[in-house]
């Protein structure tokens, strides 16, 4: 008769396929792109790919485009993931309430966040469109302003108008944590204080809001580390423009890399990127930990 | 007091309505808006000022993306783009659904060496971005002659679907009883059939959740295939509907129609298994 296979052998068995996945095609890679980044290889100059070493890093990290990328990259984080959470936050507290039509609300809440990325993109590309939008259809007919505006047309304004988008597509999100995390909560914790006399804000503040941390906490890091993923909204709505105003640090890398051709630049903000990452995803692990805690 | 509480109930509730009101107008307006502008008449939506409202439709967009085919490329292109997507989505949803689950399985359930840490690993290429790794992809693609084709974007998207099937997966293994599974063992079940007749059926609700996540994760995916596919045999609906919008940019209502016809099949997946997809959001995943 055969032997049975042994508990840790059949795990290792299982796990092959997803590791042979994950090493090839997300670690291999990380590793080659290091490589490539001490490097000078362009494809504007296929045939001298000499190495420079720690060159490519000092040449970024000493020029303004990468650090002006970077406060965009972080500006955009720190609104979008504001507006969210006090969105988020808004409507997850209404959706919990009884009125009549709930449950209709909570199933229409989640459509935004099931529009594909780029679809959305070109959506509000049409509605700000400076000649025809129906953004500036909407307020002048209301008599808020009295010319068209050209919503995508300076920098800084563009940056917030690219942000509305995003803010409009993953606020569903946030709701759908929120709301499963205040279904969490019992609700004798609510009665007791109701008893004791706390009004409404201040059973917001010392219940809700403590109770919620871990699924806010969660949801933060999560979505901080997606803004590295911001990429598809701004090619549509501006590709990175006008006078690079919404040039995020991705859209800074894949232009870069693929429309000036100097991959190994490419792959040392490709480094810089995951190194990040790494960095986040430990802070992650450790919110992780508090969470299984509670 | 009782007059003055009452007056306070009945401001709560009237502000909930409003608010329930402004949220419901919110959600909805723009996208409201996508297929008004797909069915008007061309000269309506470019009117000073706007018509809200058309005054009469027309559904000829539509029928000219799903009839016309020589002469019309974007029509043509559309519909192989819609084909390549659903192609690739699914054949992702099988590759990681099956490669993710077992190995979910034995990092919920198994003991093994360096567990701990491999799975740690998996969490950290499930949040790598992909502007990460696409410059290094480039060139591996390319030295494997895999740039431009279904099968190398087949490959691409199940390196982040995978990690993204193992860590919710996991979370649904840990939710089942462990008794059933030892009952099954000393009933005389090895291991293997203990996962397959005991375990997966009961995963059954984590598998749909994950598994349409999975195929919205790839059906919305731009990145990737911006970078990897030109031709018509390999680009997918997210590279044709940005193309819609460059090349076509006067014709807004074309863009539109575009715009509704991607949406549809992951608003209505969405919409028809909202309990699941909940459950799989809210078990640790995100969609970006």
């Amino acid at each position: 008769m055969r032997r049975p296979l042994s508990e840790e052998n059949f795990a290792f068995i299982l796990i092959t396929p997803a590791v042979i996945i994950i090493f090839s095609i997300v670690l291999y890679p990380i590793l080659k792109t290091l490589y490539m980044s001490f490097f000078n290889i362009d494809l504007t100059n296929p045939f001298s790919r000499p190495f420079v070493g720690l060159g490519n890093y000092l040449e970024i990290l000493c020029g303004p485009t990468f650090w002006n990328a970077m406060v965009r990259t972080v500006y955009f984080a720190v609104v979008s993931i504001s507006m969210e959470f006090i969105l988020g936050i808004s409507i997850a507290l209404l959706l919990n309430e009884d009125f009549y039509g709930r449950w209709l609300l909570r199933s229409l809440i989640i459509i935004p966040w099931a529009i594909p990325t780029i679809v959305n993109g070109s959506l509000w590309r049409w509605i700000f469109n400076p000649q025809y939008g129906a953004l500036n259809a909407l307020l002048t007919q209301i008599g808020l302003i009295d010319s068209y505006q050209s919503w995508l047309g300076s920098p800084f304004l563009a940056l917030n108008m690219v942000i509305v988008a995003d803010v409009w597509k993953m606020t569903p999100l946030v709701v759908i944590m929120i709301l499963a995390g205040l279904q969490t909560i019992p609700h004798e914790l609510y009665e007791s204080a109701g008893v004791d006399g706390a009004n409404v804000l201040k059973r917001f503040f010392h219940i809700t809001l403590p109770m919620l941390k871990p699924t806010i906490l969660i949801v933060l890091i999560l979505r901080t580390m997606e803004t590295f993923k911001v990429f598809d909204i701004i090619y549509i709505m501006t590709s990175g423009g006008p006078a690079n105003g919404t040039q995020l640090i991705t859209y800074y890398t894949y232009r870069e890399a693929f429309s000036y051709l100097h991959l190994s630049k490419g792959a040392t903000l490709a480094f810089l990127i995951s190194l990040t990452i790494l960095g986040l995803s430990i802070i992650y692990v450790k919110a992780l930990g508090t969470k299984t805690e509670y | 007091m009782p007059i003055l509480r009452r007056n306070r109930k009945i401001f709560t509730e009237v502000f909930k309505y409003i608010f329930a009101f402004i949220i419901l107008i919110g959600t909805l307006a723009p996208f409201l808006w996508l297929i008004i502008s797909s069915i008007s008449p061309e000269k309506e939506l470019l009117a000073k000022p706007l018509q809200w409202i058309p005054s009469r439709h027309t559904f000829q967009r539509y029928v000219s993306i799903f009839t016309e085919s020589e002469n019309n490329k974007a029509a043509y292109v559309f519909r192989q783009a819609m084909g390549n997507s659903i192609k690739v989505a699914l054949s992702v949803v099988v590759i990681s659904l099956i490669s993710g689950t077992i190995a979910a399985y034995s990092f919920a359930r198994l003991k093994f060496r360096f567990k701990n840490k491999i799975i740690m690993v998996f969490l950290f290429t499930y949040m790598i971005p992909p502007v990460a790794i696409i410059i290094a992809l480039f060139t591996i693609l390319n030295e494997l002659n895999l740039i431009d084709t279904l099968l190398g974007l087949t490959i691409l998207y199940s390196s982040f679907t995978t990690p993204f099937v193992v860590w919710i997966m996991k979370g649904y293994m840990q939710s089942i009883p462990g008794d059933l599974e030892d009952a099954a063992r000393i009933d005389g079940c090895s291991r293997l059939k203990a996962l397959t007749r005991v375990i997966l059926p009961l995963a059954l609700p984590g598998l749909i959740a994950t598994g349409i996540l999975v195929f919205l994760l790839s059906w919305e995916e731009f990145f990737y295939a911006l970078i990897f596919t030109s031709s018509v045999q390999a680009k997918t609906i997210s590279v044709a509907i940005s193309e819609f919008s460059g090349r076509h940019a006067v014709d807004y209502g074309m863009i539109a129609t575009g715009g509704v016809l991607a949406t549809l099949p992951p608003v209505i997946l969405t919409l028809f298994f909202q309990r699941y997809i909940i459950s799989g959001l809210t078990a640790g995943g995100v969609k970006g």
